[in-house]
């Protein structure tokens, strides 16, 4: 793998950023550098590039190219129903406000292959609710989107989430949810009315829809101070009064101007809710 | 006119920072090594142990009542203060960021490293472009190769490099890859090393 511990590195590093945002309109200058180097520098392996002059030369004239160097930068491997105790915090004390409301909006922001929000439309299902809710799933990547929308995952990560799944407190079994074929699992259609997935953009765009609960977990972690400032402010203009926040699990408001507009609800599951 | 600097000597307050790796024997070693450093050691200390991956980790409560500097489980943004000891989360990778603002820690989800989240690498390659030469960068016993590939990252940044002698190790595999992989400035047993990081802190004579 290439010297990431360079100052040449770190040179090519903004220039290749600025490229990306100049030729492809994605913006990664507000992503935090740290992470962005790994996997830059797994993508410059992959693409056989010596140095990140070389990929910013390729990915500048092999259009073809971008799409992969995107899954490199923003795909998340998840799971359904990651972190079950999150979920548990979301069935105990979140759920039972939910009910109060006649109609729900839920914002599932980065939803990278779609495991969020599955697991979120299960999950109202099972306590109630979805028959009353509609679902956006958000991402800036569109062939992540495109996994997200087909709902379909690899038969062997079933195991897991079906234990995550438990682990949640689940009222029904996962397995009424997907049927099994062609070594995948495929997850309910019925589910899936209740998701709407778009392209978005925590970066550049701006706020679409006022909700009532907003998932956005593993996503600010790989964003520097100021996108994080303004990530966290379009969450507090998109939740309703007393709308619900839920962070990854080392995420938290604690260095944000924005922690003053929250109440920590389950703090261990970085559960908040707007003032 | 300023007395010229002797070239041998290291120049005052070497680093700003200390990057720690270790695996099996790891929490051991440590008992040994942290509550030796004094209070006013300067140096911010960021260190990887290999845990399992499901249950939360105590390094935070074990080590805050045995040593005199404050004690954190690292969070993500969380500005770097010296003279601080920050252990890496269960299953995040910990990595430092830099700004106009200074040195902060950073978290990430991605991928595991030689099965490891966190893997020694990902922080010693991210602190080595962060903190430059103004780093030092520790292996202690373990029993697989991380962290071999970021001490030598630690060392071309021009960062001062520290491996436990192999023989002194519990498991002596992590400092055994971490000498294989290249040179490596100090080997010593872990009774050692206190004397050697004071002087990385205070720029003293080693």
């Amino acid at each position: 793998m290439l010297d990431v511990a360079t100052k040449e590195f770190d040179i090519e590093l903004r220039l290749l950023l600025e490229a990306l945002y100049l030729k492809y309109h994605y913006d990664f200058r507000g992503y935090a550098l740290s992470s962005l180097t790994r996997r830059l520098a797994q993508a410059a392996d992959h693409f056989g590039c010596a140095t990140l002059s070389q990929l910013q030369d390729r990915v500048l004239h092999e259009p073809t190219l971008f799409p992969v160097l995107l899954d490199y930068l923003t795909v998340q491997v998840s799971e359904l129903f990651r972190d079950p105790s999150y979920f548990r915090g979301l069935r105990e004390h979140v759920v039972p406000v939910l009910h109060t409301y006649p109609s729900l909006k839920v914002w599932v922001a980065g939803c990278s292959t779609g495991e969020e929000a599955w697991s979120l439309a299960i999950l109202l299902r099972e306590e109630g609710l979805l028959e009353r809710t509609l679902i956006y799933a958000t991402d800036i990547n569109p062939t992540a989107l495109q996994s997200a929308e087909a709902g379909v995952y690899a038969v062997d990560r079933v195991a897991s989430f079906t234990q995550n799944h438990q682990l949640s407190g689940a009222r029904t079994s996962l397995s009424d949810y997907y049927t099994a074929a062609y070594g995948g699992a495929v997850f309910d259609r019925s589910l899936k009315s209740h998701i709407v997935f778009s392209d978005h953009s925590l970066a550049t765009d701006s706020v679409f829809a006022e909700v009532q609960l907003l998932s956005c977990r593993n996503v600010l972690i790989y964003f520097n101070r100021d996108l994080q400032e303004r990530a966290l402010g379009l969450f507090a203009e998109s939740l309703c009064h007393k709308g619900f926040l839920g962070l990854g699990a080392r995420e938290s408001l604690r260095f944000s101007s924005h922690e003053a507009s929250f109440t920590p609800v389950v703090p261990e599951d970085r559960l908040y809710q707007k003032r | 006119m300023p007395t010229p600097h002797r070239p041998s000597a290291p120049p005052a307050g070497r680093v700003d920072a200390i990057v720690l790796g270790t695996s099996a024997g790891g929490v051991e070693a440590l008992t040994h090594l942290l509550p030796t450093l004094p209070h006013d050691f300067r140096p911010a200390l960021l260190i990887v142990v290999h845990l399992p991956r499901h249950l939360p980790s105590l390094l935070v409560e074990v080590f805050s009542v045995r040593c005199r500097l404050p004690v954190h489980e690292a969070a993500d943004k969380q500005p770097i203060q010296p003279g601080t000891v920050y252990f890496a989360p269960p299953n995040h990778h910990l990595l430092v960021d830099r700004d106009a603002r200074g040195p902060s820690l950073a978290l990430s989800a991605d991928a595991p490293v030689h099965f490891s989240r966190p893997a020694i690498d990902v922080l010693f390659e991210s602190a080595a472009a962060g903190y430059g030469k103004r780093l030092g960068g520790v292996i202690l016993t373990g029993a697989n190769a991380d962290g071999a590939l970021g001490l030598q990252a630690v060392k071309r940044r021009g960062g001062v490099t520290l491996v436990q002698e192999p023989s002194t190790a519990r498991a002596p595999t992590m400092p055994q890859a971490a000498l294989a992989a290249g040179e490596v400035d100090f080997v010593l047993p872990l009774e050692q090393m206190p004397a050697v990081l004071r002087a990385w802190g205070d720029g003293g004579a080693i």
